[in-house]
């Protein structure tokens, strides 16, 4: 998005020499070739890329690609990677942050970043669990879930990453896991995007969380239970080999979401709503949609850009700056002043 | 300090003068004792301020806790504090009156606005009988008139409201002040018209209620206690002159810093006080190649200044001591990834909330030891407004040179204080530009290769193919990638310690005296004024003292150990429980002794002369100690 010149690299150029030291399984893998096959085909610049990350298992990110990289501290990575942008507009940021670090220790910076709107890539890998020390729940932990600081099961509500996001200001909101093969999808419209893009990743803990998001994630019945969206098209579920049997409509009554019966053919009859990407009401309600009753909302739920705080930041310097001239030494004898001569001086102004 | 008694001759002025302004926080005294330091300035006269206000912004009118003062000592000789008692009290309210009265000198002067002493007021300031009804005030000289209602006569033909004639009042009580010193209305005329330049009526009433005051002087010499006295001016070295505050002079000095580094200077800030007078000033310099970033709190601040040096420009962040303590984990990140940083603290009294608007220097531990692991930085500290601009300078050199995080430590009273400052000539600051790694340093890239400072290569993202990664674990040797090996962290840690140990810093130099003596008295910040005043009066009865005031806190001077050993006494007054005191022992094994203060105000110079002569009595086993808490100060406006 930033560097106009299209780059040619391959996937293999994008990886570090660094032994990658998350658990064998880790869902962490794939997220990591997905971005890694994806840089190629966006004509990224490795110089001018850089990924910053918070504390945790996704907070590794950076030293296993091959590009500037900078691992701060447990939630601060969106204030650091605003003060890089803010420093060099022209980089490629990319956060790499996790539901406890992004949510949790770090939420305060996340709301900020995302309503200031720091043009960047923000992925939130979330795995409902802390992993890297060693398994206690997280904010984003179902209730219930039993961890070593919850041994009969925690009992505070979890947060949605998405609705925060959208709560926060955020002007693009999308949603992926792991193993898909629409991640990268997803991924290069968030680098479209200009301005902080949120992608909220669902990845497997294996060690900790194992298979926590198969009910959708799992290959079979995927189409059941995953509603992609695309920006103009009908939301249609279902075996999409068979032409969709569901789709996503409005009750105007009750302003609610609700699933009908519909295919390809007959959707506009049973009142199957278009995907607008620019819809901020009905992304909340695709974030906030029961999964269970309803399949989980995937792809880019909101796009609707609007001017970047780095650009923001320029345009108010340039005109606080206008018409002024940057003498040091006119500044430092700036205001009333007096001049003692070197002789018996009486001070005059 | 002012040498003038009652009874002084009208005709041999005093080398000195304290006066003390005191009112309602709505009264405008800081701007009143602002135009009158300004005044002051242009007269000629050294000085030195002490703005003093409550922490609430608009406090209930008329109360105790409600009251603002500002002290100004000015003179014909060099002034080093705003004064231990004031020969002056202007007490705008009854409130102004109660709670500054102990600090008058006996015999001082009070000129008290009788518009103001109402039952009402009086009740307010917990007076049970009107004090200039009985004799409570027979110790000084009382001058007592109706300043509102002359205030009001006077801006008559404006047309202005009761309410908008009253706020004049404070111009009034300054044209009384500029004819009581002799001083030009021309600056405070143009200054107001300027002010007020959209509201030409206003002014207008302003510089009538001046002029009024003025000439009540002139026909109340006649018959009262009021005296013209006229300060000449001090002897200053030539040049070219202004008044600085210390929020200023840091600005400036950061400003030029980045200059001198060649690198655009990125501030991030929280606000807070004492600190944020630094965050105003540099929004205003955008022109520098200054960027300022409000963050949504203090750990944000930093950490968005350690991004943009780490992108390349001069990260600065700054804050009082509840911010600063935020801020430590980040301190440590910008340890670990040795990246340059300048963290400025503004220090305020008190543990957690404290005295926000009070001074104190009880952040010196936090600065040297307030982070976890062996993490150590660069400590400079200002000891007056003048001296934090070039405290500032040092601060960004070294941080740019040594690739490292700086303390800047300042306090909320240099912030606020004022004196008159010889405007420096850019062209003779020694420029230390930044440089960057544009190539590899070797047959791959080593991010943390050290060269003869112990420096790692400033590396800026963006830089063709000299990808690599940094973070807050620990770092290989060299090729800074991720080791937990014993023997790497050894190696690194040492590195650490010993690239800021090196750090290049002047030798010691004495304030006063001479090395070797019977005492020395070793300040460092904002005590500088009271000790070196203190111990020229001591010298000057002949007394064998010499005073130490040290600048850079870490590393110290490598000279300091043996210039402190030469000393048959070591005396430390500190604005805390004796921190300083702690590391000299701890690093020089040096029997200095403490002299200690926390009541939220600085040192008076008569606390430090009675503990200088304690050592001159015959007193066997001085052990210092700590000074008293008294009223001859400014005192707390919280009660």
């Amino acid at each position: 998005m930033n560097a106009p010149a299209k780059f040619e690299t391959t996937l293999k150029d994008w990886e570090t020499d660094q032994e990658v030291r998350w658990c064998p399984g880790c869902g962490d893998y794939a997220i990591l070739k997905a971005v890694q096959r994806t840089l190629p085909q966006l004509g990224a610049d490795p110089s001018n890329t850089c990924f910053i990350s918070g504390i945790g298992c996704s907070s590794r990110f950076p030293y296993y690609m091959e590009t500037y990289g900078f691992h701060t501290i447990h939630g601060r990575a969106p204030a650091v990677a605003t003060g890089v942008k803010l420093a060099n507009p022209d980089l490629d940021i990319w956060l790499v942050t996790g539901d406890g670090d992004g949510l949790s220790i770090g939420g305060n910076h996340m709301m900020h970043v995302l309503r200031r709107n720091v043009n960047m890539q923000i992925m939130l890998f979330n795995n409902e669990i802390y992993g890297l020390t060693k398994g206690q729940s997280s904010p984003t932990s179902r209730e219930g879930t039993k961890s070593p600081s919850t041994p009969i099961g925690s009992f505070d509500h979890p947060a949605n990453p998405c609705a925060f996001a959208l709560g926060a200001g955020a002007r693009f909101v999308g949603r992926g896991f792991d193993v898909s093969k629409n991640l990268p999808d997803v991924l290069k419209a968030a680098h479209a995007h200009q301005g902080a893009a949120f992608i909220e990743i669902f990845q497997n803990c294996i060690v900790y969380n194992k298979d926590v998001f198969n009910d959708f994630a799992a290959p079979k019945g995927a189409g059941d239970r995953q509603l992609w969206l695309e920006n103009g098209k009908p939301m249609l579920f279902g075996d999409p080999k068979a032409g969709f049997d569901k789709g996503i409509a409005l009750d105007r009554d009750t302003l609610t979401l609700k699933v009908v019966e519909a295919t390809e053919e007959n959707w506009e009859e049973a009142g199957v709503l278009v995907h607008d990407q620019t819809d901020r009401t009905i992304a909340h309600l695709l974030i906030e949609m029961p999964f269970g009753p309803f399949p989980m909302a995937l792809g880019v739920l909101y796009d609707d850009p609007r001017p970047t705080f780095e650009t923001a930041v320029i345009e108010e310097r340039a005109k606080s700056a206008a018409g002024k001239e940057a003498n040091l030494a006119k500044l430092l004898g700036k205001g009333q002043t007096w001049t003692v001569e070197p002789s018996e001086g009486h001070p005059t102004d | 300090m002012a040498t003038q008694a009652k009874d002084t001759p009208q005709d041999t002025a005093p080398d000195s003068v304290v006066v003390r302004f005191a009112g309602d926080s709505g009264d405008g005294m800081q701007l009143t004792g602002g135009q009158f330091t300004l005044s002051t300035a242009l007269a000629g006269n050294d000085l030195a301020t002490f703005p003093d206000f409550p922490a609430e912004i608009r406090a209930p009118q008329g109360t105790l806790f409600g009251v603002s003062a500002f002290q100004i000592n000015f003179g014909s000789r060099e002034i080093n504090t705003a004064g231990d008692a004031p020969d002056v009290l202007v007490a705008m309210n009854p409130a102004g009156l109660k709670v500054n009265l102990d600090a008058l000198k006996p015999g001082g002067l009070i000129i008290i606005d009788t518009g103001e002493f109402t039952k009402r007021n009086l009740d307010k300031a917990k007076y049970d009988v009107s004090p200039l009804e009985d004799d409570s005030l027979a110790k000084w000289d009382v001058l007592a008139f109706d300043i509102s209602a002359l205030t009001v006569e006077a801006v008559k033909p404006f047309g202005l409201g009761n309410k908008d004639a009253l706020r004049c009042k404070n111009m009034w009580t300054l044209g009384l002040a500029l004819w009581m010193f002799d001083r030009e209305r021309g600056p405070l005329e143009d200054w107001l018209k300027n002010k007020f330049k959209n509201k030409p009526e206003i002014a207008d009433a302003n510089i009538a209620a001046l002029n009024a005051g003025h000439a009540y002087g002139e026909t109340a010499e006649l018959s009262g206690p009021l005296q013209k006295l006229h300060i000449d001016p001090v002897e200053a070295e030539p040049g070219l002159y202004r008044t600085i505050t210390g929020a200023e002079a840091i600005s400036l000095g950061l400003v030029a810093g980045a200059q001198l580094a060649e690198l655009p200077m990125f501030f991030g800030g929280y606000p807070i006080t004492p600190a944020s007078a630094i965050l105003h000033h540099l929004a205003r310099l955008k022109e520098f190649g200054v960027t300022t970033f409000q963050a949504e709190d203090e750990i944000a601040a930093i950490c968005a200044a350690i991004g943009a040096s780490y992108a390349g420009q001069l990260g600065i962040t700054s804050s009082s001591g509840p911010g600063i303590a935020l801020k430590g984990e980040a301190m440590g990140l910008a340890i670990m990834t040795e990246l340059p940083l300048v963290i400025v603290n503004s220090q305020r009294g008190g543990p957690s909330t404290g005295l926000p608007t009070k001074t104190e220097q009880s952040d010196l531990y936090q600065a040297m030891y307030g982070r976890n692991g062996d993490a150590p930085m660069p400590i400079v500290s200002a000891c007056s407004p003048g001296d934090a601009f070039e405290v500032a300078i040092e601060a960004c050199r070294i941080a740019t040179q040594y690739m490292t995080p700086v303390m800047l430590l300042t306090d909320g009273y240099i912030a606020n204080a004022a004196e008159p400052w010889k405007v420096p000539d850019p062209d003779t600051f020694e420029p230390f530009p930044a440089k960057f790694l544009t190539e590899k340093n070797g047959e791959e890239l080593l991010p943390y290769k050290r060269d003869s400072k112990g420096a790692r290569p400033w590396i800026k993202p963006g830089t063709p193919d000299l990808m690599h990664r940094i973070g807050g674990i620990e770092k290989a040797v060299d090729t800074g990638h991720i080791d937990y090996a014993p023997d790497n962290h050894q190696a690194m840690t040492d590195a650490r310690v010993n690239k800021v140990l090196n750090v290049e810093v002047p030798d010691q130099e004495i304030a006063a005296g001479e090395a070797g003596g019977k005492l020395v008295v070793v300040g460092w910040g904002s005590t500088y004024g009271p000790i070196r005043r203190a111990v020229d009066n001591s010298r000057a009865k002949g007394m064998d003292v010499s005073h130490i005031h040290v600048r850079h806190i870490w590393p110290l001077p490598k000279n300091l150990g043996d210039l402190l050993n030469s000393y048959d006494n070591v005396l430390v007054p500190e604005m805390n429980t004796g921190q300083f005191k702690t590391v000299l022992r701890d690093q020089f094994l040096v029997d200095a002794k403490p002299l200690t203060k926390t009541s939220g105000q600085p040192f008076s110079i008569v606390e430090m002369e009675e503990a200088i002569d304690k050592y001159f009595d015959g007193i066997p086993d001085n052990e210092g100690g700590q000074v008293e808490v008294n009223d001859t100060q400014l005192p707390s406006s919280e009660q």
